[in-house]
């Protein structure tokens, strides 16, 4: 690239720096490896594939320019602002481990850039996120982008509502402690009929599940219109709470064309009594914005399927890592988002996925570079969004759930549930007496890791329902490599 | 009669678990001791899924760390009330969370009538619904 010079030091402020004409970034001062960042800094790191015989840092300077203040040539306008400010700083640019000579993949680097608060107008993932992603993804310097992880300073997220309810909040609506929640999606995801729809809902929830859920793509189609669907489920719901004695949800997903149609979906919902919507994300980060604030003032939880993520989080090279749609997720203020299940049918690298879970559970992360998580976060009291583990899990793997994911956490098993071979109640019967058995085993002190099979099979003893499930899908389990996985392994450290 | 598969109340976490022995009781409370958690038990004749708040039987016992101590606590509710629903419930005074932690069943009646689901019917096809609990038909202290 012609931009690329051996002098890269920043110029001075004044007459030369804004001669007509192009100057690498670098020298335009948009790589300041001094830089200190302030606790009020927004920042975010990169992983970059340069073009073949660019200048690594270059790079790195040319996404902080063209994500904040920078075009490709000097303009003297610059000098009516106070430009240095609004500069975002490129300041340090390491080589990713296992890329470059000698390995497989060719080099790449994380680049750590940091942004001036004032870029960002408060309260907006849209604004926030026209910058960051606007338009660096498309650079030709870059052959691939990949944005990693943000850290958003507290006087950022105080400009958020976080989620609706929170994970605190939700547990005490429902009158649920001490377990993970339990769902299912409702199968087949599409053609039923709003009636045989409701059925299932009342099977499920009556057999002893928490939630059943609309799947992502169910929305008013010409097989079951979205009113008779949200009827017949909270039927369904409240049937299986007299059942029972006990609070019960089915995510009645209000997704459609225009916001008008969602509040309207939403307003009939809560007319109908429903504890919890679903919204997909899909629709939007202004969109989901608006049904947080919708869903905070009408005493809504918010459920949010992840639809659509995997295309630009799941290669490595390329898009952004989920844990940073996490972030944004519990800044736009959903109380559920999809956040993977380590052994189930889609995607997911048990340490990645820790760094998930942590990032929309805790109220402080430290830095933890194996699980993926490169800035420590102050969540600033931003209440706990739910992960729900959904897709291709089962009641033979209670252990590795728990162990997994902890209590904080909506387990859905839909085919796990609905297949059943008794039927659907007995279904949800084996999925919540293999979660109890489990939690009281945990709780007595068992390492469950390698006593959860005695003690499932033990359970089944008595309970019909989980030894049909457990002989049904013994031998299923999905075993592929992850994709995302963490490029810091830990190592045995020598003291001396 | 209730028609769940347990035909019981389902409430809390344990409760499609066969009855909770003292010594599983024991356990419990040992964890949540250990969480640094206050464990309370709390009773009630009127078990609707929204009935909240269930009467204490005393505070929570924020100072009371011995296991054995706090089954006997268990024990005296359950001879004082045996014909009603009672709860063992930690509380977590932690920061982000200040919220119960953990909530099981330690004694029922003896018959569980259950709920009966009232539907009114109102505009078009909505309908708006009621859980009725058929025990709250008698006064309180007479239902079980």
């Amino acid at each position: 690239m012609s931009q690329l010079s051996s002098n890269n030091e920043t110029m001075k402020e004044g007459k030369d720096r804004y001669k007509a004409g192009v100057l690498p970034y670098k020298k335009m001062g948009y790589w300041q490896p001094d830089y200190q960042p302030k606790d009020t800094d927004l920042l975010a790191m990169f992983r970059i594939t340069p073009q073949p015989g660019s200048d690594p840092e270059e790079v790195a300077a040319a996404v902080a320019g063209e994500s904040s203040t920078a075009t490709w040539t000097v303009v003297w306008t610059d000098r009516l602002t106070a430009c240095e400010l609004y500069r975002a700083k490129a300041y340090r640019v390491d080589q990713v481990p296992n890329t470059g000579e000698g390995t497989k993949t060719e080099a790449q680097y994380f680049a750590y850039i940091a942004y001036e608060l004032d870029l960002f107008e408060g309260g907006s993932i849209a604004n926030l996120t026209a910058s960051i992603i606007g338009n660096v993804f498309g650079m030709k310097a870059v052959k691939a982008l990949r944005l990693e992880d943000m850290r958003i300073p507290v006087a950022y997220l105080k400009t958020f509502q976080g989620p609706a309810t929170g994970v605190i909040v939700e547990r005490e609506r429902l009158d649920k402690f001490g377990r993970p929640l339990l769902g299912a999606t409702t199968k087949p995801k599409l053609g039923l009929s709003g009636r045989n729809y409701g059925r299932v809902v009342y099977e499920g929830l009556k057999g002893g599940l928490d939630f059943m859920k609309d799947d992502e793509n169910i929305n008013s189609q010409a097989f079951m219109h979205w009113r008779d669907r949200f009827l017949y489920c909270m039927d369904a719901v409240n049937k299986a709470s007299a059942a029972t004695g006990e609070v019960k949800g089915h995510y009645l997903n209000v997704t459609a064309g225009t916001m008008e149609e969602m509040y309207r979906r939403a307003e009939f919902a809560k007319e109908l009594g429903s504890v919890i919507i679903m919204i997909d994300l899909v629709i939007g980060y202004t969109a989901i914005q608006s049904m947080a604030l919708w869903a905070r003032q009408n005493d809504m939880i918010l459920h949010l399927h992840r639809a659509g993520n995997s295309t630009y989080s799941r290669q490595k090279n390329h898009g952004m890592n989920f844990r940073v749609i996490c972030k944004w997720m519990r800044m736009a203020g959903v109380d559920h988002i999809h956040a993977g299940t380590v052994v189930g049918k889609l995607e997911g690298d048990p340490a990645m996925i820790k760094g998930f879970y942590d990032t929309l559970l805790d109220d402080h992360t430290p830095q933890n570079l194996e699980h993926g998580l490169f800035f420590e976060q102050d969540w600033a009291s931003l209440n706990k969004c739910m992960p729900v583990a959904s897709g291709g899990i089962h009641a033979g793997q209670m252990h590795q759930l728990l162990t997994y994911l902890g209590d904080d956490v909506v387990l859905q098993f839909g085919g796990g549930t609905i297949g059943h071979p008794q039927g659907i109640q007995a279904g949800a019967v084996a999925n919540r007496v293999a979660l109890e058995a489990m939690v009281l085993a945990r709780n007595e002190g068992r390492d469950i890791w390698n006593e959860g099979p005695q003690i499932l099979q033990d359970a089944a003893k008595w309970c019909g329902p989980l030894r049909a499930a457990i002989d049904t899908w013994k031998d299923i389990s999905f075993n592929y490599e992850s994709t995302d996985t963490a490029d810091f392994v830990p190592t045995a450290t020598t003291s001396f | 009669m209730m028609t769940n598969p347990n035909g019981i109340v389902t409430q809390g976490q344990f409760s499609f678990l066969p009855p909770l022995t003292d010594v599983q009781i024991t356990a419990q409370i040992k964890y949540a001791l250990g969480k640094g958690w206050a464990l309370s038990v709390e009773y009630t004749d009127d078990p609707h899924p929204r009935n909240t708040y269930w009467e204490m039987f005393g505070a929570p016992m924020f100072d009371l760390k011995d296991p054995a101590g706090i089954l006997m606590e268990i024990n005296n509710c359950r001879k004082t009330f045996p014909n009603y629903y009672i709860r063992v419930m930690a509380f977590s005074s932690v920061r982000g969370v200040e919220s119960p932690t953990m909530c099981y069943i330690v004694n029922r009646p003896k018959n569980e009538p259950g709920f009966g689901l009232v539907r009114q019917e109102t505009n078009g096809r909505n309908i708006r619904y009621t859980i009725h609990s058929y025990a709250t038909d008698k006064p309180e202290g007479e239902r079980y």
